[in-house]
């Protein structure tokens, strides 16, 4: 039945070389754990991607509960984690994942430092994956106050203070995270959770994409 | 003179396209910019007066005063406690200081470390300021604690807007 499926849907698009070009290629033995054990630092670029992937479904599906509201958004929060059946595992893999995320990223980062394979011809992914560490941070950032208890105030608290400290557009910095000029709250929760929620995502999907495609176009680099 | 640069008419469907998709796309993104950085723009918020204590209560070391301030976020009202460290200089005036660090944030407190008793304290990063609110050199702060506008009116000590030194 699939099979007659994907066939009636090959034959008029063709798409045997669409997924073909997307997954079907050799691993190289140096880089598979199977042959030599140490290889498995290579996976931490996958693992971060997998656990990407699961922060932005647990995400998604947070998003049906949560409000950013600085009413409610608490309210909303505790209700999802305390009286929504599973509440607990899907916030708990958003909260967990989100530290996981950030592991795994600066190991894979220190893999690629650690055996320069960011050098010639690969010094624009590295970039790339600097570019991808600062989302990755700023989602991070923007992801905590949104439980909007103490703990999320005061660290964003301290991060706008810190936003202020830049030279020169500190103050015009620290009013657009925040939106307003003295107080953080309510515009402050909804901006977060914008660049929380549509934002910055937008900039990882495309920044992520552009990873890929340079890591396929140039190969894993050498065996050391 | 030289003879004038030929513009092909590939060349010129070219810019002009590019041109058009240019402002397309600016006409598109210009009221969304302005829209997300609209707070910048926003005229800072006038301060009251607030009526803090009686001068009475005023000493030579410097208390703690809380009082409330109706805060305007946006849509959302509310009334909201301030703080301020309060005391009697020599020459009788009266200096209020914010107790937000100028560090990071955290609150500062005065004489809470046994070392420094006569310093203000902010427990976070160690940072400290002498009594008239100046950063202690060598400390984390980069700036005196803001002062707030004092008056006296009828006995009664009434505070303003925070100033930045």
């Amino acid at each position: 039945m699939l099979q007659k499926l994907y066939d009636w849907v090959d034959e008029r698009v063709d798409v045997n070389p669409i997924w073909r070009d997307i997954a079907d290629h050799e691993v190289p033995e140096h880089v598979n754990p199977a042959y030599h054990f140490s290889a498995f630092v290579y996976c931490f670029g996958g693992l971060t991607f997998f656990v990407t992937v699961i922060q932005i479904l647990s995400g998604m599906f947070l998003t049906m509960y949560y409000v950013p509201d600085i009413e409610n958004a608490w309210n909303s929060v505790y209700y999802l984690q305390m009286e929504v059946a599973h509440g607990q595992i899907v916030r708990g893999m958003h909260h967990w994942g989100a530290s996981v995320v950030t592991v795994m990223l600066f190991l894979h980062t220190l893999r690629v430092f650690f055996q320069g394979a960011y050098k010639k011809p690969r010094e624009l992914n590295w970039i790339v994956g600097v570019l991808l560490f600062f989302v990755i941070l700023g989602l991070g950032f923007t992801g905590y106050l949104l439980p909007w208890d103490n703990k999320a105030y005061f660290a964003t608290q301290v991060g706008l203070e810190i936003a202020a400290a830049t030279p020169v557009i500190g103050d015009m910095l620290r009013t657009l995270l925040a939106g307003d000029q003295s107080i953080v709250g309510a515009q402050t929760l909804t901006r977060f959770f914008a660049i929380h929620v549509f934002f910055l995502p937008a900039v990882l999907f495309g920044l992520l994409g552009a990873h890929f495609i340079l890591i396929r176009r140039q190969g894993i680099s050498g065996p050391l | 003179m030289s003879e004038p640069k030929k513009v092909s008419r590939r060349q010129f469907l070219n810019y002009t396209l590019t041109g058009l998709g240019g402002f397309m796309a600016a006409g598109m993104m210009a009221p969304m910019v302005r829209f997300a950085i609209d707070p910048v723009f926003k005229p800072a918020a006038a301060g009251d007066f607030h009526s803090v204590a009686d001068v009475k209560e005023v000493t030579n070391e410097p208390q703690r005063f809380e009082w409330e301030v109706e805060q305007v976020d946006a849509w959302y009202e509310s009334t909201i406690q301030k703080t301020a460290w309060v005391y009697r200089k020599e020459d009788d005036e009266i200096i209020a200081l914010s107790p937000i660090c100028t560090h990071l944030g955290c609150t500062v407190d005065w004489a809470s470390n046994e070392e420094y008793p006569k310093q203000f304290f902010c427990p976070c990063h160690g940072g400290r300021y002498t009594k008239d609110g100046v950063n202690v050199p060598g400390t984390p702060p980069t700036a005196p604690l803001p002062v707030f506008e004092t008056k006296v009116e009828d006995g009664m000590l009434y505070l303003g807007e925070e100033i930045a030194r």
